[in-house]
């Protein structure tokens, strides 16, 4: 689509172009340059401060921060994903108690901001006398609010299947269980795994919240590393490491959907089935 | 009520700052963010990168991680000493931003085909057909995700609690100090967001009824 707001440049646009591109490398270049001074300047970049990263007790120690980190995404990922077919399920439900109820599960738990969910469970907890781990607030907290959005993206999956679907279904003689099980979900979940995979992304980023409530993940122990007089206090190079830790575990799972969907793409099997437009940028975000 | 009504002190104030974080990178991303999808769709490869780089490394950080970065790490640069306040300005911004390049784009490819090879005949340059053109019918066209992604950065802003700004998110950490019960206080919080969010679904639907593209 881009190429239809501008023409095929000629040799004036194209030396034009080139101006700019050359204006924009510099200026670029210059920002980039400038910070790296600043790193360089203020020692960040000097083997000292990197040195944390070769004693075997602190890669040990990283290690066991990403496995922490991973623990809680891989079990919120799968509760969120219960949690979203039982209320998409129950969003779509014949029953208009069981409709009600969902909704305002589902409505609830979108609105209220994840960090304030999870202060929720992890220091609400003793004023009903149960006090809970960090891990246990991280990962009920990433559950609701993650399992809320992907309640909406199953509903929006369903209900973009064309109506000919169920209704064939129901002229069968199959009944409402069956149709939902049989016809509509695995159809839906094809065509939302894309999103459903991104807003796995988000989950993954969200893990880093668990930070703020003393959950020691990869961004705690950061933190932690970089307070280390002994290192020569680390934070910035201990916080690259981890961005570039937490980019890379973003990257491949954003890679898997990427895959997904052109697979889909290319499958002729798979009819038009439409994905409402714009559903991931509605959904995707923290 | 009582912890609510006990406390309107913190409550008030705290809130205010919220909204005022929210107004403020709000408005920064909205204009961050536009100019990077005018990036990614110019016609100058090397901007086309750069903006594409820079929403894939925004877009797969943890917005923590940029809050880290940015009240602990980036004061040992030297370059210019930002509050608390600014800095959670900063950090919301650059995050938000790379999500709004994305919506604004996928607007972008809403706008059909004609619009912009009209633009085109009638001699417009780039610049003319995004600004005048195209932008227009493409933001009116992404108002329902645009609104999702602030609604996203106003919850996202109680991250900036753990950062020390005095925010809404903060307000378990005084409650916690004056002895008052941290659930019922907390959960006075999450109305306040609910309400919140509310008010902005609203103007999501005002706007989207006024502006709806009928084509």
């Amino acid at each position: 689509m881009s190429n239809v707001l501008f023409d095929v440049p000629g040799p004036k646009a194209r030396f034009r172009y080139r101006l700019l591109a050359v204006a924009g490398v510099v200026i670029v270049a210059a920002i980039l340059a400038y910070i790296i001074y600043r790193f360089i300047d203020s020692g960040q970049f000097s083997a000292r401060r990197w040195d944390w990263l070769q004693y075997a007790q602190v890669q040990r120690d990283l290690l066991d921060a990403l496995l922490a980190t991973l623990q809680a995404f891989a079990l919120g990922a799968v509760l969120a994903l219960i949690f979203g077919a039982i209320f998409a399920a129950g969003r779509l439900s014949d029953h208009a108690w069981v409709r009600g109820v969902s909704t305002f599960v589902v409505e609830f738990f979108r609105a209220i901001p994840l960090l304030i969910l999870m202060f929720l469970f992890y220091y609400g907890g003793p004023a009903l006398g149960v006090s809970l781990p960090p891990f246990v607030a991280v990962v009920l907290g990433l559950t609701l609010y993650n399992g809320s959005v992907l309640a909406e993206v199953f509903r929006a999956g369903i209900l973009a299947l064309p109506r000919g679907q169920s209704e064939a279904a129901y002229a069968l003689g199959m009944r409402k269980t069956q149709v939902m099980t049989l016809v509509l979900i695995p159809q839906a979940i094809r065509s939302m795994l894309p999103t459903i995979i991104s807003q796995l992304v988000v989950l993954l980023k969200d893990t880093a919240l668990g930070f703020l409530v003393t959950y020691p993940e990869l961004l705690y122990y950061a933190r932690y590393i970089g307070s280390q007089g002994a290192f020569g206090r680390p934070i910035v190079p201990s916080t690259i490491v981890v961005a570039a830790i937490y980019i890379a575990l973003c990257l491949l799972l954003t890679a898997l959907a990427n895959y997904i969907e052109r697979r889909q793409r290319r499958s002729k099997k798979r009819g038009e089935v439409a994905r409402p437009p714009a559903t991931e940028e509605v959904l995707g975000v923290a | 009520m009582d912890v609510l009504l006990d406390n309107l002190d913190l409550y008030g104030p705290f809130f205010w700052t919220t909204i005022k974080l929210f107004l403020i990178s709000g408005a920064a991303s909205l204009i961050f963010g536009t100019f990077l999808a005018g990036l990614r769709v110019s016609p100058v490869p090397v901007f086309r990168s750069v903006g594409t780089t820079y929403v894939t490394l925004l877009r797969n950080t943890p917005l923590t991680l940029v809050f880290v970065f940015l009240v602990f790490a980036y004061p040992l640069l030297a370059i210019l000493q930002l509050s608390y306040f600014a800095a959670a300005v900063v950090a919301l911004t650059l995050y938000t931003s790379a999500f709004i390049c994305e919506v604004v784009r996928s607007g972008i490819n809403t706008v059909p085909v004609g619009q912009a090879e009209a633009a085109r005949a009638l001699g417009l340059s780039f610049t003319q057909i995004l600004g005048q053109i195209v932008l227009p019918q493409a933001i009116r066209s992404v108002v329902p995700p645009l609104m999702s992604m602030l609604i996203a950065l106003l919850k996202n802003t109680t991250i900036a609690a753990g950062f020390s700004v005095a925010e809404a998110g903060a307000i378990r950490q005084y409650l916690s100090e004056r002895g008052d019960n941290q659930l019922i206080g907390l959960l006075w919080v999450a109305l306040g967001f609910i309400v919140l969010v509310a008010i902005l679904s609203m103007i999501q639907r005002t706007l989207e009824k006024r502006w709806s593209v009928a084509r």
